[in-house]
């Protein structure tokens, strides 16, 4: 079973189109191939890949710019490279839960709700430390104002962090349906396609920005 | 407004399109809705359809006022302006920066995307509403918000913003520089939040594209516009999130002390001119695709024939789309880039011609032999193709790096880019409007008054902007404010042809005057009911109630051929509905 495709509330997970039905039948309705509201996710998905290609390449311009040795500014603190490296693991490992959650609600499976709660939990546990590291940095002087590294570190990775919050929120949102059994398998593919969005593409800030 | 939602309208928040079927309330409930639902707070696409384009119309009579103000500026520099006053030198900057801001954004997006994708996009594909209609809902509120502020920013201290739609910094990110702190910072937050509003509706448009057709209705059997419209909104979501990435930057410059763009303190402003062009050349299709598609429509319809080469059509589309993210940088060709990157962007530039030449001509090929009747909406769609080809060959040569050095800046850019524009915003509007219109309130417009509108808009369109073509060949510069400041530029000959552009533009806004007075005759006196199908177009919209009743389709339609069967010699009536099942 490919990923995209959905498991219909009557059971029915093949949903090919149908054909021009013969006039006298009344029209029924499309199966989509993919589901609404994953489809929806995607299209935004798309536009939020391609802003962060604009932050990184902005980035990219501005560090080529200068020279190798000004970049960071030497007289500023060093990013904390291995307790971000540890966050990153646990937001991967989040990932990949809230996947399998995806995959076991829709097998029906009991252990969907208790994976996506530990997802969720390590997801937000990733947001709490990335926001001390922030406390640590300002608290050693380092400023939005303090250089064009600094503005671009704090913009970038305040930018992951806000997207982190915003696909927490709706999928706590999805998990409290859960909990009700009232969640569809669409809703929380939902959810789960935009935090693999937020996921996959922090990696590729930690090594442009961090590393 | 009154006519058109006397059908019985929910306006709940019905889950229109349901493909999960698990959500099914808000059916079966019949009270009227209060005044605030019905029309403020509605998830009904043709109600939101509405709101947009009010909206957008609205937006345009600033703008429109914005141009009268700093044209008779041009004209007859330092004079009193009838209803303005006298123009400063900031005012004059600040009028043309929020006259091009509005019309892009508030007028041209709203009405051409958002208005008539909303009002289309359902009806055309056959189904009963968008996909996420509260979303919808949403979209139409945020872009109200961003309108408000945008009107704000002209009231706060300091002034409207001034560093030209563009926002070039150190200009727009200094107010040390641009003088209006306000002005700039809630110009920039009102063009953000427009693009969220466009944003939520871009993912309803493609969404319900894909999941809600009719049944049989294959993706090639699509009506034109539709795929204009869907395609439009991709290449906007593709290529609007640079321009955030770059709007948040010029924010935190603006507020916060940041440096991004400001070379003084190693901050890169050309940086901006790519975030933003990225953005900005696809956005011109992003307007200009929907205009197509609906002149396309209006041109199959009213010459009685099948559109030419359907798919090819379509395939230039798409090749337009994917070449516009290539041809930002020729906007930036005397901004410093490197000479190699300016021949790759001149030949890209040069590339993306052929295909929208090849729309042209494909609908030349519809028109030919067949029989044509020139109604108002298929003068407009006429004049649409007529008049875009006027911007699109001027194009060529300043899509040339090396005519580009001369041409830069200069009036000859401002007529060639009104040429685009003007034809997609305004003979867009008026070509969508006075086509679908009857669909939209079930009555007929005038066609005299509408053939009068017509041509006294048109003659003075092209008024304006062909001397700006001369004064720009002679070296006018685009941002100047009173040419009396400059002895060469102050010669009568040249001053004459800006009189004239100034006249060109009076008449055309007197124009609109027949347009209200058609508005009023048709809808308040005459009320001549529409029909269905008005026009005997083939497409699913015309198949439904003028105007489409909540829920839009009495039955759901079934979908057998594509929208274009106009004249087939094997049948008596000369068109045939996409939704009429074949003789068995």
């Amino acid at each position: 079973m490919k990923f995209w495709e959905v498991v219909m509330p009557d059971g029915n997970s093949d949903p090919p189109s149908p054909p021009p039905s013969p006039p006298t039948q009344t029209p029924q309705r499309r199966r989509p191939l993919v589901d609404s509201a994953v489809l929806g996710t995607l299209a935004f998905i798309g536009t939020e890949l391609m802003f962060f290609t604009g932050l990184l390449s902005a980035y990219n311009i501005a560090r080529a710019r200068v020279p190798a040795s000004i970049w960071p500014p030497p007289d500023q603190p060093r990013l904390p490279v291995e307790a971000t490296a540890f966050n990153s693991v646990l937001l991967v490992l989040s990932g990949v839960l809230v996947l399998a959650a995806v995959e076991a609600l829709k097998r029906d499976k009991k252990f969907a709700l208790p994976t996506a709660v530990v997802g969720w939990l390590l997801g937000a546990a990733f947001v709490a430390l990335q926001g001390r590291e922030w406390a640590d940095l300002l608290s050693q002087g380092m400023r939005m104002q303090s250089s064009t590294h600094a503005s671009f570190f704090y913009l970038i990775v305040g930018t992951h962090a806000l997207h982190a919050i915003g696909a927490l929120a709706p999928m706590a949102w999805v998990i409290g349906r859960m909990a009700t059994k009232t969640a569809t398998v669409g809703q929380l593919r939902a959810a789960q396609v935009f935090w693999a969005f937020v996921v996959l593409v922090w990696p590729v800030v930690y090594v442009m920005v961090y590393l | 407004m009154s006519q058109t939602a006397t059908h019985h309208d929910h306006g709940t928040a019905t889950q229109g399109h349901d493909a999960h079927g698990h959500d099914s309330h808000g059916h079966g409930h019949h009270e009227e809705p209060g005044f605030i639902k019905k029309y403020l707070w509605s998830t009904d696409h043709k109600m939101i359809a509405q709101q947009y384009m009010w909206t957008g119309v609205a937006m345009a009579l600033i703008g429109g006022y914005l141009a009268y103000a700093f044209r008779m500026q041009l004209a007859f520099p330092g004079k009193f302006i009838p209803a303005y006053g006298y123009m400063s030198s900031l005012q004059y900057n600040t009028a043309v920066t929020n006259h091009g801001t509005i019309m892009i954004f508030w007028f041209a997006m709203p009405v051409l995307i958002a208005a008539f994708g909303n009002f289309l996009i359902p009806l055309m594909i056959g189904c009963d509403d968008m996909v996420f209609p509260r979303i919808n809902r949403l979209s139409y509120q945020v872009f109200l918000l961003s309108a408000i502020i945008l009107i704000a920013s002209f009231l706060v201290p300091g002034g409207g913003f001034n560093g030209a739609w563009t926002a070039y910094p150190p200009l727009s990110g200094n107010s040390e520089y641009n003088m209006a702190h306000w002005g700039s910072t809630l110009w920039v937050l009102a063009v953000a939040l427009e693009f969220v509003a466009f944003l939520l509706g871009g993912i309803n448009f493609i969404t319900t594209a894909m999941n809600s057709r009719a049944p049989g209705m294959r993706l090639w059997d699509m009506p034109l516009v539709v795929w204009m419209i869907v395609i439009a909104s991709i290449l906007f979501m593709a290529s609007v999130g640079p321009l955030i990435a770059g709007a948040v930057m010029l924010l935190f410059d603006q507020n916060f002390g940041t440096f991004f763009f400001a070379p003084e303190r190693g901050g890169d402003p050309v940086l901006w001119q790519h975030l933003f062009w990225f953005f900005g050349h696809p956005e011109v299709y992003v307007v200009l695709l929907p205009a197509m598609g609906m002149s396309g429509d209006i041109i199959a319809t009213f010459s009685r024939k099948k559109l030419f080469a359907y798919k090819t059509l379509l395939y230039t589309v798409f090749g337009t789309g994917i070449i516009s993210f290539f041809v930002w940088a020729h906007h930036q060709f005397i901004a410093g880039i490197d000479p190699r990157m300016a021949n790759i962007f001149t030949v890209t530039t040069l590339i993306i011609s052929v295909p929208i030449a090849e729309m042209c001509f494909l609908f030349i090929a519809t028109l030919y032999g067949g029989s044509i009747t020139l109604t108002v909406p298929m003068l407009w769609g006429l004049a649409f193709v007529g008049e875009f080809l006027l911007g699109g060959v001027t194009g060529i040569f300043l899509g040339a790096s090396g005519a580009d050095i001369f041409f830069h800046d200069s009036y000859f850019v401002v007529a060639h880019f009104h040429y685009t524009f003007v034809p997609i915003a305004i003979i867009g509007f008026f070509m969508g409007f006075t086509y679908w219109s009857p669909k939209m309130f079930g009555l007929m417009l005038d066609e005299t008054l509408g053939k009068i509108h017509f041509w006294i808009t048109i003659v003075g369109f092209n008024m304006i902007f062909i001397p700006l073509f001369f004064t720009g060949l002679w070296g006018d510069h685009r941002r100047i404010y009173n040419y009396n400041n400059f002895s060469e530029l102050a010669r009568p000959e040249l001053q004459d042809l800006r009189i004239i552009a100034t006249v060109g533009l009076l008449i055309m806004i007197s124009a609109q005057v027949f347009f209200v007075i058609n508005l009023v005759k048709s809808y308040f006196v005459t009320k001549k009911k529409a029909g269905d199908n008005p026009w005997k177009a083939n497409t699913l919209e015309w198949q439904c109630p003028s105007p489409p009743p909540h829920g839009n389709f009495a039955t759901m339609p079934n979908v057998y051929r594509g929208p274009y069967e106009y004249s087939l010699p094997e049948r008596e009536s000369d068109f045939w509905p996409q939704n009429e099942p074949p003789a068995a």
